[in-house]
């Protein structure tokens, strides 16, 4: 059995898939704010809904966003830590590789672009095709990305395409041909992981940030101080510890 | 789910409320191993601690760390009765980690978890040292984002504030002197190894300790005076043309510090009938701190228990302690959508607990 997660869009997506990738169960909450309080909880029904223990899960999958980092994180860290707790694999799969799965398993043709919220008046975009006998096994291939872009700064010939996720909702004037799902479906992602796994291909569960730390040292002291309301050593800095922003 | 009482539970607790991955696993009252996986120099170019590069080591470090602590320990994740994750406060980012690997830890070995206080953590670490705290104890915790005076009649569910820092922390007086002297980070060693070779010659300040004072911040701290006025009493000898002696300076501002808080903890315990003070944080281990609060426990009768200077700072064994405690007293367990909460209050020793309907006094 497959334990399927992504929290890297605005669902908390748990499913539960066999080897074959028959869909046991499947958990779906949007509330792109309470990750850490959902997940466990989702991953603990999904189970129970699949009349399954933990013991019975034999590799687990996690979507590698890109996404909101601190969800993002909440998302690997618990496939990583769960695999480790059972001594299976854990296998990651990049979030929009699971979008454009869904989409072309619900019959999409032709090319896709995959637009996720970024924030920062930004979206996290990648170009997909159809790609019939494809070494990976899957009816579609990446042509382009992860990027961040802002959605009008896309090139004209991407930004046309069926667009998936988030993204044309968010930016409807760049982005006009809305079409497909708006966030991952864990169980559309358990089916990529496995078609990957049969062909012994490595899945390598590094998070997409694709961007770097954002350390403006601009948070002043009193605003970190109810932040962090104790630290470890007389030795840290105590300049004001740098401001970073989340996403 | 309120987990069959053991004297020995085995524990594994997980801290991740700064800059520090802190894995510890106890056995009952034995510490078994404390591991830790440190980003602080990641930090260092920045000039203080980036919440955003924290949360990034955590993810990368909690795997590692965890595999690290149970080969150290000769456990596999599979005996543990129990897990126990910092809940709050901290950097929120930072703690989610922690906390999404606890949870995934309870989920997929089927046993409780515990999301504790990180500075009820830092008072039960000293059980692993010194055996069951005497109850009530006065926990006095000092470090660079702390300055805390607790009455603790239970580690485990109940501590009161009696009082704190009302401007700079401890530790962070002693890194902005160090600043003023030209000592390198971290300021706290520094002034204490400076001030071994120096007198008490500079009657400095001592915040909150006189008056009115007393009566309004009878257990309150404040260090910022004291950092001024070691600032501008350098800069005169300085502008005087007079060389300064850094060892003297040094020594004189660590006696003022070291000073009102040994004799603020020892006035709690006097006026709380308390017979133990413990002291944790990164300030517990400075020298000139752990001499004064000897000697006047000493004087006053009171059993003076401060842990080795390893567990005084962010650890994993003292979040471990809690939990191993938590599970002794046959407290409940948290529930599994506990929260990471940043400025989780002191005195809410648990988090993720059943809310508590009180039948007999309805509103
Ligand atoms: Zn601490």
């Amino acid at each position: 059995m497959l334990l399927a997660l992504d929290t890297s869009t605005s669902a908390v997506a748990v499913a539960l898939l066999d080897l074959d990738g028959g869909l046991l169960a499947q958990e779906h909450v949007v509330d792109p704010r309470g990750t850490t309080e959902l997940l466990a909880p989702l991953v603990q029904r999904g189970l129970a809904v699949a009349g399954a223990t933990p013991a019975d899960v034999e590799l687990v999958a996690v979507g590698t966003g890109p996404g909101p980092f601190t969800s993002l994180r909440v998302g690997i860290v618990t496939a990583r830590t769960f695999a480790l707790a059972r001594s299976v694999p854990v296998l990651g799969v990049p979030s929009h590789d699971a979008i454009a799965h869904e989409w072309y398993l619900a019959g999409g043709r032709g090319p896709l672009l995959v637009a996720t919220d970024a924030r920062r008046k930004e979206v996290y975009a990648s170009v997909y095709a159809q790609a019939a006998g494809d070494e990976s096994a899957l009816p579609w291939q990446l042509t382009r990305g992860p990027i961040v872009s802002r959605a009008v700064d896309l090139p004209e010939g991407e930004r046309v395409l069926p667009t998936a996720g988030r993204g044309p909702s968010l930016y409807p004037e760049a982005l006009a041909n809305a079409d497909g799902p708006l966030d991952v479906s864990a169980a559309a992602l358990g089916g990529v992981a496995l078609a990957r796994h049969r062909l012994g291909l490595d899945q390598p569960t590094d998070p997409l940030y694709l961007r770097r730390p954002d350390a403006t040292p601009s948070v002043p002291r009193s605003a970190i101080g109810a932040q962090r309301q104790d630290e470890q050593t007389p030795g840290t800095p105590s300049a004001g510890p740098a401001g970073a922003t989340q996403q | 789910m309120t987990p069959p009482t053991t004297s020995t539970p085995l524990v594994l607790g997980i801290e991740t409320s700064c800059d520090e991955t802190g894995i510890g696993i106890v056995c009952g009252e034995e510490l078994l191993v404390d591991a830790i996986a440190s980003s602080v120099e990641e930090h260092a170019r920045f000039g203080g601690v980036v919440p955003e590069v924290a949360s990034r080591a955590h993810l990368e470090a909690m795997v590692p760390t965890l595999e690290r602590a149970c080969a150290q320990a000769g456990v596999r994740l599979q005996d543990l009765d129990g897990i126990s994750v910092t809940s709050g406060p901290g950097l929120a980012g930072a703690l989610m980690v922690g906390v999404a690997s606890a949870k995934a830890l309870s989920v997929a070995l089927g046993i409780p978890l515990y999301g504790v206080n990180h500075l009820a953590s830092h008072v039960a670490v000293d059980i692993v040292e010194h055996g069951p705290l005497p109850e009530p104890t006065l926990a006095m915790l000092v470090s660079g984002g702390h300055s805390s005076l607790l009455l603790v009649p239970d580690v485990t569910h109940d501590i009161r504030s009696l009082g704190s820092t009302i401007d700079d922390a401890a530790g962070e007086a002693f890194d902005k002197v160090a600043r003023v002297l030209g000592l390198p980070f971290p300021g706290g060693p520094h002034v204490d190894r400076a001030a071994r070779d120096g007198q008490v010659v500079i009657d400095f300040p001592r915040g909150l300790t006189t008056g009115r004072d007393m009566q309004r911040h009878r257990f309150d701290f404040s260090f910022s005076g004291l950092k001024t006025a070691v600032s501008r009493w350098v800069e005169h000898q300085r502008a005087d043309g007079v060389a300064i002696s850094v060892p003297d300076v040094a020594a004189s501002f660590q006696e003022a510090v070291v000073d009102v808080l040994t004799r603020k903890a020892v006035l709690a315990c006097t006026e709380h009938d308390v017979a133990a003070l413990q002291v944790g944080g990164g300030v517990a281990a400075n020298s000139r701190l752990r001499a004064m609060a000897q000697e006047r426990c000493d004087a006053a009768g009171i059993e003076l228990r401060i842990p080795r200077p390893g567990l005084c700072t962010d650890n994993g064994a003292m979040v471990a302690s809690l939990g191993a405690q938590m599970m002794i007293k046959g407290r409940p367990a948290s529930d599994l959508s506990l929260p990471a909460d940043s400025s989780m209050p002191v005195t809410d020793v648990q988090s993720g607990l059943p809310v508590h309907v009180d039948h007999d006094h309805a509103h």
